[in-house]
């Protein structure tokens, strides 16, 4: 489909600073429209129009030559949206330091990532490109849509997504630093520090940047204090300006980052797999701390063998703005089905179900006001399944970004790659065993990756 | 009558959690009735089903129901068979990352003695948060060398090797593959070459001794003068070579999966099946033309290669199903090996018949292992491993109400479910 142009095209499409994002139109006809916000609408037709939901409703008409979708017996929702996934990059960890605030995953966006078209396949039409968990403070992330066919890393980019950092506690940055370096954290003590020494030398930072901007007026010759991106970033969140994403398993350590975000008054935090959230529900409620979570991913490790598949259903119940993640270039194929976990575990009504992969991301990521349900005004980015998206038989059959169809099962072709990379021998046999026992968070985290993967047996 | 009814109030009532009380397995007479009885292999029943002495004694629409019989109402719900993983590490991993907590590799490449069984913690928490699931019968495989030991299939009921055995025992073989684990293994296409190779030389040699072995043993029980030293390696294989016991070639590369057809044939190994087989819908003819069954999964997985559609390994058993493979699935996971319906849901989802997926969790597997006169389908005669359910168990919304395995009514109670009952409205709340 995409096939690649030539290395003259790909450097002058790289060269635009600012992405011309791709927009279409087109009319989807008599689905069953789920909007996840405002109920279902049967026999119902939407119209979009550059991009953007124009008209939803019976009978409409679209200008002459609109492409036209017959969803007849098909279900029409928001386009699914991944909290925590690490497609769409090519590096995942800066695992140098406990804390690299400094760095920016949107520095490293891959478009050429074909797990971006499978995570299309199953109906997902933006991530959240995070850094790894092996620094108590990661880098920042990069929110992006799934606009596969470009080959420009700006247009993989959601335009105007507010700024998120990954923080990360527990047994991760525990054991690249504390065990690895034999550096502070090596315990859950630590990592508390770790955040209240960054954001007291922010505050400094700060404190002198504003002496020097007031004594700047009097003395011309005022000497300027020296730049410090690391402290930059973590004066930002202190100004509300950058959503705290968190790695995070035990309820020990989710009260510990609480009460941190307390004494700086941060109030932008959403925990990243809260595996234990269900414990401390009313603490999280109580502050306005959402929840990212797993279905049922638990005993991979320590720190996640307390766990339970009804995380998702208790924090929602306690009226914690919940999401279910994928952290994998896998599961995010099937986000539908992960959400459709929680009617077995916690009888989930179908849209609180939806609302886990659709609303509660958007609202986690800031984006809320542009995507994760279907509104008139809002991106058109939609997926067509040919069942209830939460029923097990449901295939994804049109995936849709910002008016333009990202995948068509009936059009999908053995080959979706757009260029084959020079690090990965991808036309190779990988028997991918779901390597539950480490997280995708760590990757790049450790010098010899095979040892890490228990590729060395002897 | 009314007793009865009495009784079932008893009963569920008991069945339901109660402050301070264990919840036990137990055994007794019961009646399911007003259910739609889905046998899996002789269509679909409404009526009443029997248990009795731990097997299923009637079921029809025409049955009487025991005196003293515990009776549950089904009305409105669904019987199905327990359904078996022919494939996992449950109960000889907990936590993987934790390696003293995995009893699934020993050391070296020729332990096919290895009993998985013995390391089984019948009490692990994963065992009770599979089964309420459904999920009834297991086979353990452990794994790591070329013969990495000896899987059993186990009921997910009872405390002791012997109350979970389920009567199925095979030796695993991984067959020599050249297949990169991953984008992280980077051994050159030479490298790989060389270890398949080496490999495939050490089988032949293996097999070279095994046969020697029985040529030994064959003649030391003719001739007591012979004295053969103690061997429980040979012994074990020499039990396939015997045709007592099951070989479980695990082979996933297209190109591997021929190679260990053609050996299994030349050596002319009584009993084999084959597992994993990520790439069977490459080969899936010449599969189904050796006759071997296959165990295959995860299902719900990435293809093998990039250049492959993105739904290859959801579409792989219904293409071999198709080309008339016997198939079976498995998770091949140990603490969400309660996925297992879900990855039949899957393969139905991609082309696999909605019957034949079932049937890949039931009695295909029971037929596989040779315990299809116990397990696998709702008969009578046939061992009482069942759940109750209140629509398709492929469906995840679907409840699991009563669930009985081996013949034994088990609590649906596990960490996880106790985890959420604690926790739904927590006491303390918010102020203490």
């Amino acid at each position: 489909m995409f096939k690649i142009l030539n290395i003259f095209n790909l450097l002058f499409l790289v060269s635009f600073a600012q992405a011309q994002v791709t927009k279409g139109s087109l009319l989807i006809k008599n689905g069953t429209i789920l909007t996840v916000t405002k109920g279902n609408m049967e026999n119902a037709d939407l119209l979009v129009e550059n991009g953007k939901i124009t008209k939803m409703g019976k009978g409409l008409v679209a200008p002459a030559g609109t492409q036209t979708i017959d969803a007849t017996g098909k279900f029409i929702m928001p386009g699914i949206i991944d909290a925590h996934s690490h497609i769409g990059i090519d590096v995942v960890n800066e695992a140098s330091r406990p804390s690299t605030a400094d760095v920016w995953v949107g520095d490293a966006l891959d478009p050429l990532d074909l797990s971006v078209y499978r995570a299309l396949a199953g109906g997902v039409t933006a991530s959240h490109a995070m850094h790894g968990s092996a620094n108590a403070v990661g880098g920042e992330c990069e929110t992006i849509k799934h606009r596969y066919g470009t080959l420009n890393p700006e247009e993989m980019r959601m335009e105007g997504a507010p700024r998120t950092i990954k923080f990360a506690l527990g047994e991760n940055p525990m054991r690249v630093h504390g065990e690895g370096n034999r550096i502070v954290p090596a315990t859950r003590m630590g990592v508390e520090q770790i955040f209240r020494k960054g954001f007291e030398d922010a505050k400094a930072y700060m404190a002198a940047w504003d002496l020097y901007e007031k004594e700047k007026v009097k003395n011309p010759a005022a000497l300027k204090p020296v730049y410090n991106k690391r402290h930059e970033t973590m004066a930002e969140i202190l100004k509300g300006n950058i959503i705290i994403h968190c790695h995070s398993y035990r309820s020990d350590e989710i009260l510990m980052l609480l009460n941190v975000c307390k004494d700086y008054q941060i109030k932008r935090l959403v925990f990243q797999h809260t595996n234990e959230g269900f414990k401390v529900a009313p603490e999280l409620a109580a502050y306005g701390a959402m929840a990212s979570v797993f279905a049922d991913w638990w005993a991979y490790k320590f720190e996640v063998y307390y766990s339970t598949a009804y995380n998702a259903a208790i924090l929602t119940k306690n009226g914690v703005v919940t999401s279910i993640n994928s952290d994998s270039e896998e599961y995010i194929r099937h986000l539908y089905h992960e959400a459709a976990k929680t009617q077995r575990y916690g009888s989930l009504s179908d849209e609180e179900a939806l609302a886990l992969i659709t609303i509660n991301p958007a609202k986690q990521l800031g984006i809320d006001q542009r995507v994760g349900s279907l509104e008139v005004g809002k991106d058109a980015d939609i997926a067509i399944f040919d069942g209830h998206p939460l029923s097990i038989y449901a295939v994804p059959q049109f995936t849709i970004v910002d008016g333009v169809v990202r995948f068509n099962r009936s059009k999908d072709a053995a080959d979706q790659r757009l260029q084959a990379s020079a690090t990965r021998a991808e036309t190779g046999f990988f028997l991918h065993k779901e390597q539950h026992n480490h997280d995708r968070c760590l990757e790049g985290a450790f010098e010899n990756t095979a040892t890490f993967f228990g590729l060395e047996r002897e | 009558m009314k007793i009865n009814v009495v009784f079932t109030l008893i009963f569920t009532l008991a069945l339901t959690h109660s402050f301070g009380q264990v919840k036990k397995s137990t055994k007794g007479t019961f009646a399911l009735t007003n259910a739609t009885i889905e046998t899996v292999t002789k269509g679909t029943v409404s009526g009443t089903l029997i248990i009795s002495e731990g097997k299923i004694t009637a079921l029809g629409s025409n049955v009487t129901i025991p005196s003293g019989a515990n009776v549950i109402d089904c009305k409105g719900m669904f019987i199905y068979p327990g359904m078996i993983d022919g494939g996992t590490q449950l109960g000889i991993v907990e936590v993987s990352s934790i390696s003293l907590t995995d009893d699934s590799d020993e050391l070296g490449e020729l332990t096919p003695h290895m009993e998985a069984i013995t390391a089984f913690n019948t009490s692990a928490t994963a065992v009770s948060v599979t089964r309420v699931d459904g999920i009834t019968t297991t086979l353990v495989v452990p794994q790591g060398g070329l013969f990495p030991g000896t899987a059993s299939l186990v009921n997910l009921v009872g405390y002791t090797p012997d109350q979970i055995y389920a009567g199925f025992k095979g030796v695993v073989l991984n067959f020599p593959g050249a297949g990169r684990r991953g984008f992280w293994d980077r051994r050159t296409d030479e490298e790989l070459k060389k270890e398949e190779e080496k490999a495939l030389k050490q089988l032949n040699d293996v097999w070279t001794e095994a046969l020697y072995y029985v040529q030994v043993t064959d003649a030391a029980a003719k001739d007591p003068s012979i004295k053969v030293a103690s061997n429980p390696e040979m012994a074990r294989i020499a039990e396939v070579i015997r045709g007592k016991m099951t070989l479980l070639i695990e082979t996933n590369k297209s190109s591997d999966i021929e190679a260990a057809i053609k050996w299994a044939q030349d050596k002319k190994v009584a009993k084999v099946v084959l597992t994993g087989v990520a790439e069977g819908w490459r080969v899936a003819d010449k599969i189904a033309k050796s006759g071997f069954p296959v165990i295959t999964g995860p299902i719900i997985a990435l293809p093998t290669r990039e250049s492959d559609n993105y739904d290859k390994a959801y579409a792989n058993p219904g293409i071999m199903s198709k080309a008339g493979v016997k198939v079976a699935i498995r998770t091949n996971d140990q603490e969400n090996v309660r996925n297992l319906p879900f990855h039949a849901g899957f393969a139905a989802a991609y082309g696999m018949s909605k019957e034949d997926a079932l049937k890949s969790v039931t009695i295909v597997p029971a037929e596989i292992f040779g315990v299809a006169d116990k397990l696998g389908s709702l008969e009578v005669g046939k061992l009482a491993s069942i759940m109750v359910t209140t629509g398709d168990p492929l469906e995840p919304k679907t409840q699991i109400k009563y669930l009985f395995i081996d013949g034994w009514i088990v609590p649906l109670d596990s960490r996880h479910i106790q985890l959420y009952e604690e926790f739904l409205n927590r006491s303390p709340g918010l102020k203490k």
